[in-house]
């Protein structure tokens, strides 16, 4: 048992090192900075230009936000290549921040109308 | 006798069955995951207090009027040059660390020591870059609990929120990184004095890598909720 233990805990660790290569860390930056590029192209071109408008804006923005979230949490902290327990565990509880997201905006549209 | 061991009798080794963690991380490992979860619900909570007052409000300053200067090159006229180098450093500083993270799993000192002292660099000139925004936008006169005469909005309570977060929020993330530069500090010293190479594993360059990664996610959403919506 002992023996076997070892043996799996070090095969564990070598799969957690193949997640990241240095190929890999620069081709994540790379898009991070792609991501951020598109951001100010909208910042800067699109929405003073009025091609589109601050609604649809804030929505790429926020989707763009959360990509780049993804690959600093997935890549760069490594989680993608966690246990699936350590991963659900971690990403679930982030549903409590979804909730308090929408009970706070709606509160916040709430006073907009009734309160100015 | 038989060499049939019952269903019952088989020692079990799947991760649940005890004996190890079953997340196969590192118990100190395990406990940065934690606690970074607990930043982020504190970060996560001042920024939706900044939307839902946001959304309540007739009037709120607009962050390319704010924020349009590089602070000792030119006073106006550049919306998001200067936070872009900001977020630039920020986003190169974490790839530095991931890198320093990747030379100690080949336990080669010296390239962890130089990436570390390049992740230091980083975020160093990130708190002097914030350092010199927060003065050039107290010289204009935001503040704690003031903002510029020249404000045109209707909204004066919405404009002095917005001066109140802006410091609270990117000054509690200043603090974050201002603590995340003095912990590498004291990292890359133990690295250089040999500690892990004799422990035989850099896993403590991975936690911190944990924390000054987090540091950059909460930056990577205050720029998108601060300077862009």
């Amino acid at each position: 048992m002992s023996a076997e233990h070892t043996h799996d805990e070090h095969g564990t660790a070598h799969a957690e090192h193949e997640g990241m290569t240095k190929k890999k860390i620069w081709q994540v930056f790379f898009y991070m900075l792609g991501i951020t590029a598109i951001e100010f192209f909208i910042a800067l071109y699109l929405l003073p230009k009025g091609i589109i408008g601050h609604g649809i804006g804030n929505f790429i923005y926020v989707i763009l936000t959360l990509v780049k979230a993804f690959y600093i949490v997935a890549y760069f902290m490594h989680l993608k290549f966690e246990k699936f327990a350590l991963k659900t565990g971690i990403m679930v509880s982030l549903v409590f921040i979804i909730y308090f997201i929408i009970l706070m905006l709606t509160e916040g549209s709430y006073q907009y109308l009734h309160m100015n | 006798m038989s060499t049939a061991v019952s269903k019952l009798d088989e020692i079990r080794t799947d991760a649940w069955s005890g004996g190890k963690s079953p997340f196969a991380v590192e118990y100190g490992k395990l406990m940065m995951w934690f606690f970074l979860l607990s930043d982020a619900f504190t970060f996560s909570a001042f920024l939706i207090y900044y939307g839902a007052l946001r959304f309540s409000k007739l009037t709120w300053p607009d962050p390319d009027v704010v924020f349009q200067s590089i602070p000792g090159l030119a006073d106006h006229g550049y919306p998001l040059v200067f936070v872009g180098i900001m977020t630039f450093i920020l986003i190169m500083s974490s790839v530095t660390m991931v890198l320093a993270v990747e030379a100690g799993h080949r336990n080669s000192k010296k390239e962890v020591v130089w990436w570390m002292i390049a992740t230091i660099i980083g975020g160093a000139m990130f708190l002097g870059c914030q350092a010199l925004e927060w003065s050039h936008l107290h010289h204009e006169g935001y503040w704690w609990g003031s903002f510029p005469a020249s404000y045109t909005g209707v909204d004066m309570v919405g404009a002095l929120q917005f001066s109140n977060l802006f410091f609270t929020i990117t000054g509690f993330h200043g603090f974050h990184v201002f603590t995340g530069v003095i912990v590498n500090i004291i990292i890359t010293l133990m690295v250089v004095s040999g500690v892990f190479q004799r422990r035989g594993s850099y896993l403590m360059v991975e936690k911190v890598g944990l924390y000054w990664h987090f540091v950059d996610l909460v930056w990577v959403f205050v720029f998108t909720f601060f300077y862009l919506v």
